[in-house]
């Protein structure tokens, strides 16, 4: 997947706006046959599977013992028994193998990830394009969840999720029809290409977390402020130190902040309190809706939203305030246009 | 690329218009290219004194930030101010609404160390081999 077509911020704005496609074919899924009850897949798993309706899909991580993130991934029920893990793709391996050692030896595991490719269509206009390709029923698919339906004589997953804070999906398609498919939807005159570049910018501007940048195995979802993917009434790998950790209040803890000029907080960054460095920048960018430099980073010590700190990088200071998450506030973005209420 | 015949250039893809005796300065089609959508710019002071090849400004795109050098010594003499708030004229018009500042510069001879038109095309050239 390139960086960009005809640039990140045109693109960034026209799935604001419109509605863009994104090559996803590398992101890694596995195909699992799992009984709940014996092959321990709930126990792998941060979120709650057992409440989970045939037909949805939730976001959770698979942590270590020390509650460090392995990777986040949304898990989808195709049935009682039956499961697709969407994983990270630098993380798949390593993700198999964790699988493996921990479910029992019943359940069936398979990656599917070679045959499988992966288009996102994101933006304001996407269920109107996708009703032309897959018809009228996609209309029913609500937020988190998914339905198969058929692109040339082929089966396909579609889910209404995505990375980008906009109304949209995500269409799982046999690697030989993603071609067909991409080449379909830009057809349509209403859709552009999107590449990895606007992908950062949109999801930043949301706050979601990048696997291997805001998120790793040294930080907990408590410290990375996502503790609301975890359920605590379950037992989970890594739930003991997360604990000790919620008891203890966690040393870092992931703050968003928002510069006061066009100027861009990067990755690697350091964060100060006046004098004093407090943490590093995970992930930073000039933010195309705000027109501002943002960025998220860890901290050690306490800064509420309206705290001032000091970016500083390359001979570069950039003074920001922290705010609250997500950086750019929608108006139901992610519910389809005949869903909302009139303003 | 566009590659106007009538200002000259340095290896680090920054151009420079004389006019009498001050000199416009910006960067090339190309290195506004190679950077992107164009977000901040930060440009020096008026009055203030440069030196060939020394740092004058910086500039950042969504993708990455990088450092713009003056191709002649001499005095800042005005900046182009449209720069703070739209910062995608160098994208746009890199040669002339997206110029960075007006110098007077202090040593014509200075003027042998930079490349014509035609220098700057080969060395793009070999460049991108």
């Amino acid at each position: 997947m390139p960086i960009q077509y005809q640039g990140i911020l045109a693109e960034h704005l026209h799935t604001r706006q419109a509605v863009s496609v994104f090559d996803i074919c590398h992101m890694g899924e596995f195909l699992l046959e799992a009984d709940l009850a014996e092959s321990g897949l709930d126990r792998v798993l941060t979120q709650n599977i057992i409440s989970m309706p045939v037909g949805s899909c939730r976001y959770g991580f698979m942590l270590n013992d020390k509650a460090g993130v392995l990777d986040d991934l949304v898990i989808y029920r195709i049935n009682e028994n039956k499961w697709m893990l969407v994983v990270n793709a630098a993380t798949t391996a390593d993700d198999y193998k964790h699988l493996e050692n921990h479910l029992s030896g019943l359940s069936r595991l398979q990656n599917i990830s070679d045959k499988t490719g992966k288009l996102d269509v994101q933006g304001p206009l996407s269920l109107e394009v996708l009703k032309n390709i897959f018809g009228k029923q996609i209309e029913n698919l609500n937020y988190y969840t998914f339905a198969k339906f058929s692109f040339e004589q082929e089966d396909c997953i579609i889910s209404r999720t995505g990375y980008t804070g906009e109304l949209g999906y995500e269409i799982y398609i046999a690697n030989e029809c993603a071609k067909k498919l991409w080449d379909l939807l830009l057809k349509d005159e209403r859709v552009k290409p999107a590449g990895l570049g606007c992908r950062d910018t949109l999801r930043l501007e949301m706050s979601y977390p990048l696997y291997g940048q805001d998120i790793d195995r040294n930080y907990s979802p408590l410290a990375a402020g996502l503790a609301k993917f975890v359920d605590f009434n379950k037992n989970f790998i890594g739930k003991e130190a997360m604990l000790k950790e919620k008891d203890s209040g966690s040393l870092k803890r992931l703050i968003c902040f928002k510069a006061d000029s066009r100027r861009s907080p990067r990755h690697g960054f350091a964060i100060f309190d006046q004098d004093k460095q407090i943490g590093i920048v995970t992930s930073g960018s000039f933010s195309p809706s705000l027109s501002v430099g943002i960025g998220m980073g860890y901290v050690l010590g306490d800064y509420p939203a309206g705290s001032s700190l000091l970016i500083k990088g390359n001979s570069i200071e950039i003074p920001v305030k922290v705010v609250k998450k997500p950086f750019l506030v929608k108006n139901n973005s992610l519910k389809p246009a005949f869903l909302k209420q009139p303003a | 690329m566009n590659i106007p015949g009538n200002l000259l250039y340095t290896k680090d893809h920054e151009w420079a218009r004389i006019e009498g005796k001050i000199a416009y300065i910006g960067i090339t089609e190309y290195a506004q290219h190679s950077l992107g959508d164009i977000t901040f710019v930060e440009l020096p002071k008026s009055g203030q004194e440069l030196k060939q090849s020394s740092y004058c400004a910086t500039v950042e795109s969504v993708k990455a930030a990088s450092e713009v050098f003056v191709p002649l010594s001499g005095k800042v003499i005005s900046v182009n101010s449209q720069l703070s708030k739209n910062p995608e004229l160098i994208n746009q018009s890199p040669y002339d609404q997206g110029y960075f500042f007006t110098m007077e510069f202090s040593n014509a001879a200075e003027k042998n160390n930079l490349m014509d038109a035609k220098a700057y095309e080969t060395y793009l050239e070999s460049i991108s081999k």
